[in-house]
């Protein structure tokens, strides 16, 4: 069982890394005060309970289960779209999202009004771009055209978002704009898992349950329909699955960027490139990626770092390294 | 051994095409599961057509196919695949599968929705690793092989589909002659697994040596079918292709006899 006991590793990975990751930050936690807190669930200290509890194991969790479902739908989309190139925003979403959170940003709507319409958004766009390529019809290379669309909508997005930013106020708004844009975990609480959480499983679970039709489908559409799988129901199970988690999670952390489109490589590296296995290897190599970069982002200088920057300054050269292997042989 | 019902494939007054532009007229053509049918024509004169036609990627413009008394336009996908495997002429996937892997795609019209694969299904996809001596390549990556390798593990997973009839377009291409040698010998013994097999290609002599049933395409229809040696004429070939060829008999030297092309080059 060479596959059980790869998942049995990440898991001991994570836990340990979720362990480490839970005593780091401004307010010091001793090892013998976590350990009572973890075997007790209480603490003497009120204010480490307050801090472990309320900041530190929402953000945690939170880190998790971005990461790994931003890792996972990325797994999902380049096995569907034939393309070890695609992220989970290849259609979209990042900027739809971007451009309804910088709406309602706007209209000084509170932080819920900025989850809603950034969630809003990023389904949206993806279902303009849909929409787009089913109206140019079935005559051409049907995952072509929906990619193409998926760049047009985003790039539509992109424009809108510019002109938002352009007239938002320099000294107040322009500034929360900017830093939704680049992402961060600090602003996740317990209320927003107990709304997150459940929608990370209803995205995550279909895209495992099609896991092995996935490795079909990435034959291309003949292949794979003469094989028995039903490609269109297949891209819309996917399409669907991926989007509501990646726009859930960018509503909460605002943009993360490069997690899709890393995580699947170094996971199809270590598991292959069998979806059966690679997408809960993705999930959970996209988890321990997502507090590891966490970690940095809140503790490599005295301010925090948005997490957008440190995966994307982490992304780049991982990705050099893989263009660099994949130009000697396959993915 | 089970002695299995023999099936048929009929298209009968079909017109194939596309939308207002009708590439075949009033094709007839019948296959029989346990039969190999060599299909022979010009570029571009409809062969491409008529396989996306009877695997359903398009529909007829008239006329029917029927597979066992039900027209294909009444199957499920799944019951469809079950019945026809496609066996494409260009195989890419960016992901570097192994080749048992790549077999054992076969099995997913029998698998429910959302199921994987079971200790029956990966014996199955090996048992035609084993039929086609492609043991040796089972844990390599497919994306690694050979033109030829990947042409056998295709039809490996066609088999490994177990459906009724496989479409095989030109499987020999881009294949070097050793290759393309093996390539149709491994097909001619299929005749065994009572498969029926539709296959294009380009070279006469793949006709004569499979030596079963042979259809001749030319502008706009069927042209000729029966047997290769009665199909493939001199005359037949001018006709077609219009070149100049002679069709020979093998030297009795050990071979089993059977005619041979030679394209005439004086000019």
């Amino acid at each position: 069982m060479k596959s059980l006991s790869l998942i049995l590793i990440c898991l001991l990975i994570l836990s340990l890394v979720s362990l480490f990751s839970i005593g780091i930050g401004r307010y010091p936690v001793s090892p013998g005060a976590l350990f009572s807190w973890l075997s007790t669930g209480h603490s003497s200290d009120d204010n480490l309970q307050v801090i472990l509890f309320n900041i530190r194991l929402p953000r945690l969790i939170g880190a998790i289960a971005a990461g790994g479902a931003l890792a996972m739908s990325g797994a999902a989309y380049q096995g569907m779209f034939r393309n070890p190139m695609v992220s989970p925003d290849i259609l979209g979403v990042s900027s739809g999202a971007g451009f309804g959170a910088a709406l309602a940003i706007l209209l000084s709507l509170p932080v819920a009004g900025i989850q809603l319409f950034s969630f809003a958004g990023g389904i949206t766009a993806v279902l303009i771009a849909v929409s787009i390529s089913k109206t140019i019809g079935r005559s051409h290379d049907s995952v072509l055209v929906l990619v193409l669309s998926g760049i047009i909508i985003s790039s539509l997005f992109g424009a809108l978002l510019s002109m938002l930013k352009y007239i938002a106020d320099p000294d107040d708004k322009l500034p929360a704009i900017t830093y939704w844009l680049m992402g961060s975990l600090a602003n996740i609480r317990m209320n927003d898992l107990w709304i997150i959480l459940p929608v990370l499983f209803a995205g995550s679970i279909p895209l495992m349950l099609v896991s092995w039709r996935l490795n079909v489908l990435s034959f291309g559409e003949d292949e794979a329909r003469s094989l028995g799988v039903n490609t269109g129901w297949m891209r819309v199970v996917v399409i669907l699955s991926a989007t509501l988690v990646t726009a859930c999670i960018i509503s909460v952390s605002g943009i993360i960027g490069w997690v899709g489109l890393i995580v699947p490589h170094l996971a199809r590296f270590i598991a292959g490139p069998n979806h059966r296995l690679l997408l809960p290897t993705s999930f959970l190599f996209g988890g321990i990626f997502m507090l590891v970069v966490d970690d940095i982002a809140r503790s490599l200088v005295s301010v925090e770092i948005p997490i957008g920057i440190i995966t994307a300054i982490l992304g780049a050269p991982f990705f050099i390294y893989f263009l660099k292997r994949s130009a000697k042989k396959s993915w | 051994m089970v002695i299995e019902r023999t099936i048929s494939l009929d298209l009968s007054r079909a017109d194939l095409g596309y939308e207002g532009r009708v590439v075949l007229h009033n094709v007839n053509l019948s296959i029989q599961s346990g039969e190999i049918v060599c299909l022979l024509g010009p570029n571009g004169v409809g062969k491409t057509t008529l396989f996306k036609t009877i695997l359903g990627f398009i529909k007829p413009l008239a006329g029917s196919i029927v597979i066992d008394g039900r027209n294909i336009a009444q199957f499920a996908l799944k019951d469809f695949a079950r019945l026809v495997a496609y066996v494409p002429q260009v195989h890419n996937s960016p992901f570097p599968y192994k080749v048992r892997d790549v077999v054992l795609f076969g099995r997913t019209v029998h698998l429910g929705l959302f199921a994987s694969p079971r200790q029956k299904d990966r014996d199955i996809a090996n048992s035609f690793l084993d039929l086609l001596e492609i043991q040796h390549l089972a844990e390599r990556p497919f994306t690694e092989l050979s033109g030829g390798e990947r042409q056998m593990v295709i039809i490996a997973r066609a088999l490994t589909q177990e459906a009724k009839f496989i479409i095989l377009d030109e499987p020999t291409s881009n294949l070097d002659y050793g290759n393309q040698v093996r390539v149709i010998r491994k097909i001619k013994a299929l005749k065994k697994q009572s498969v029926g097999i539709l296959m294009a290609t380009h070279s006469p002599d793949h006709a004569f040596m499979i030596g079963s049933k042979v259809v001749v395409m030319d502008k706009g229809s069927l042209y000729r079918y029966g047997t290769p040696e009665a199909t493939l004429t001199e005359e037949t070939l001018k006709k077609i292709y219009g070149v100049d060829v002679h069709v020979f008999d093998t030297p009795q030297n050990g071979t089993s006899p059977r005619k041979i092309c030679a394209p005439v080059m004086d000019l």
